[in-house]
């Protein structure tokens, strides 16, 4: 059984439909990546898996129990976590509070607790305050970083802070919506490595949308192609390289017919069998 | 002059941090504990009565500093709750209604009923963020004085059978007087402002208490996580229809004691009490003090009863006797005191433009605000 399984799902906005008859699985333990051009439907699959929007119709099964329509702190207290397209962090909270947030949905402590602060409130929170520094510390936030405001960190740290806080409520599936956008190349290549780190290390299951192809085809497992609310390819990153229609897709009908005739006319110099490969 | 005050202050810069935290606290207790003393010695008690009132408003401040300063939640109505606070009092312990219960009884009824209807105000209004919220509020603000003042004659029936008929429930217009004191151990509260004071110091500092745990708790952070942006609030686990309506709820049940002690104290209450410019002049004292900060919500709620019980009377006087000194009518005969919402809104225009973070913001953010002023320069100089 797949842990993230989209059966035919649909979603409609007045005449327009973002996404159509979507079937798509994310197997335990991969790094998933969704692309597709501006407008593919990507950000709108991620808004309905984490319950900000509900589908039209169709089914989202998370460990085959059902979360399509579910409000969205239900969802991440099923193991869903997830981070922003533009980064929304608490910037007039601290780092650490953050994190702390993110754990609120793992945390017991009621609000007549807090009011009399009794022993086993005191040690869940000293707990969780442990807790969050190790994840700050995870994703490079470590020293002091915790006590600085989200709003003061630097952009690539802030990043950084959206996937601690995710880690913290603590989930199976991590929807990462363009982690590396915004970053320079050497920023890029440190937020590739935490991603393989948190998926090798902590066992969580990755879907991120990207646009970066480098990062794409440097760490995904397995790739859907999105293009007007339809996936129109999957595969390992080779297969979807090669695919024509996702070249179609990317650079026009135009480009696509013009490089495949490219390729033939060299095939057909050099005599040798080529794949398509760009 | 900064020098000279560098140098006084010294010895007590030297001393630890933690150890001056403590020194100061224990200072600020005894001054507080020895002031109806002080003041009777001068004044014979006259202004413990109004530094009790000033006490009655600081406490609804700090309970609307919950729903706005922690969860962002813009109340425009929040006298209302003080006003169901005192009406429940009132009701429970008025004579004609030979109930006549005991405070301590009713002064928890009173939190209760508050923020019972803190959740009722608090349900329809889950869906709205912003201003369509503010103007609910408003709206209910309004609409429970007024039902107070109506409710001088209840009849409730279906045609010919009537459970009740032309029930007093409030007294209408007139209000209920007299409302059933405190009593302690034979001791009963009557006119003398001291004991009043006391009491009210305990509600205070139990309240001061309950903002200070509650911020810093798993409740506290949701609530700033909801003020700070509600979808990626939910996202993270934060409930926010249950975490709003506890907001509503805490917020409301501190205005609960205030209504009941309030009730009390002033032995009488009628629907005017609580109009529209009480919620005004409490989220006065909220936003002028800092929004979210303990501190600054008691030092800015005192400022504004100072200025309106001390500054606008004692400038009043100043006034006329110039003006009586140098004939000019229309200055000897002025009373500053009908300006007062003048003052208020010009008040909180010019602190919203030049300091929209309050008078006191947190240490941790006037930290941040020069940090970030240090880094400004190291940027500009990389860029």
């Amino acid at each position: 059984m797949a842990l993230l399984e989209a059966r035919r799902i649909r979603k409609q906005f007045g005449g327009l439909a973002a996404l159509s008859d979507l079937d798509l699985n994310i197997e335990k333990g991969m790094i998933a990546s969704l692309i597709g051009p501006n407008g593919a439907g990507k950000t709108t699959f991620f808004n309905m898996v984490s319950g900000i929007y509900k589908p039209t119709s169709g089914q989202i099964l998370l460990e085959g129990k059902e979360i399509g329509g579910l409000r969205p702190n239900r969802v991440t207290a099923l193991g869903l976590g997830r981070t922003f397209q533009n980064i929304r962090l608490f910037s007039n909270m601290t780092a650490l509070e953050n994190v702390l947030v993110g754990m609120n949905c793992r945390l017991k402590s009621s609000w007549y607790g807090a009011l009399l602060r009794t022993r086993s409130v005191m040690q869940e929170e000293a707990k969780a305050r442990e807790r969050a520094q190790e994840l700050l510390a995870y994703v490079g936030l470590g020293d002091d970083k915790g006590e600085t405001f989200a709003k003061n960190l630097p952009y690539g740290l802030q990043r950084r802070l959206e996937i601690a806080r995710a880690l913290a409520t603590h989930p199976k599936l991590m929807l990462l919506d363009e982690p590396t956008a915004g970053m320079n190349p050497q920023e890029t290549v440190g937020a590739m490595a935490l991603i393989k780190r948190v998926r090798d290390e902590l066992d969580i299951t990755i879907l991120l949308i990207e646009h970066d192809m480098k990062v794409v085809m440097g760490i995904s497992d397995c790739i859907t192609v999105l293009d007007y609310g339809a996936k129109i390819a999957e595969g390992t990153p080779g297969q979807v390289r090669a695919n024509p229609k996702v070249i179609e897709a990317y650079l026009g009908k135009g480009v696509a017919a013009q490089i495949r005739r490219t390729k033939q006319k060299v095939a057909a110099e050099t005599g040798s069998q080529e794949d398509g490969t760009i | 002059m900064a020098q000279i005050w560098h140098s006084l202050t010294a010895p007590w810069r030297a001393i630890p941090d933690r150890q001056r935290q403590i020194l100061t606290l224990a200072f600020l207790i005894l001054l507080l504990l020895t002031f109806p003393l002080v003041d009777k010695a001068f004044d014979r008690g006259g202004v413990v009565n109004d530094v009790t009132d000033v006490l009655v408003l600081v406490i609804l401040a700090l309970g609307l500093n919950i729903v706005v300063g922690y969860a962002g939640l813009l109340d425009l109505g929040y006298a209302a709750f003080f006003a169901i606070g005192a009406y429940t009092t009132g009701i429970l312990t008025w004579p004609p209604h030979h109930l006549e219960l005991n405070f301590w009884i009713v002064i928890w009824a009173a939190v209760i009923v508050a923020a019972f209807f803190g959740i009722i105000i608090g349900t329809p209004t889950l869906r709205l963020r912003g201003d369509y919220l503010a103007i609910v509020t408003l709206a209910f603000g309004e609409i429970v004085p007024v039902v107070i003042r109506n409710l001088g004659s209840v009849t409730i029936g279906v045609g010919s059978w009537q459970l009740l008929s032309d029930f007093n429930l409030t007294n209408g217009v007139q209000g209920l007087n007299p409302v059933g004191r405190p009593g302690l151990w034979g001791f009963k509260f009557s006119f003398d402002p001291t004991p009043w004071y006391y009491l009210i110091l305990i509600i205070a500092a139990l309240v001061i208490l309950a903002n200070v745990r509650l911020q810093n708790s798993r409740l506290g952070r949701a609530w700033m996580a909801l003020r700070e942006d509600e979808t990626a609030a939910d996202c993270m686990g934060v409930d926010p229809i249950r975490t709003k309506l506890l907001a509503f709820a805490i917020g409301a049940s501190f205005s609960g004691f205030a209504g009941a002690f309030y009730a009390a104290k002033l032995q009488a209450i009628f629907p005017e009490l609580f109009k529209f410019n009480l919620s005004v002049m409490i989220l006065c004292m909220v936003i002028l003090g800092g929004m979210g900060n303990i501190k600054g919500v008691v030092i800015g709620g005192m400022l504004i009863q100072l200025f309106d019980r001390v500054v606008l009377t004692q400038t009043t006087i100043l006034a006329r006797s110039v003006g009586e000194a140098l004939h000019i009518s229309a200055l000897a005969t002025i009373d500053l005191s009908l300006w007062r919402w003048f003052f208020f809104g010009l008040t909180m225009v010019v602190i919203m433009v030049l300091r929209p973070e309050g008078l006191f913001p947190s240490a941790v953010r006037r930290a941040e605000l020069h940090a970030a002023e240090e880094e400004a320069p190291r940027a500009a100089e990389k860029g």
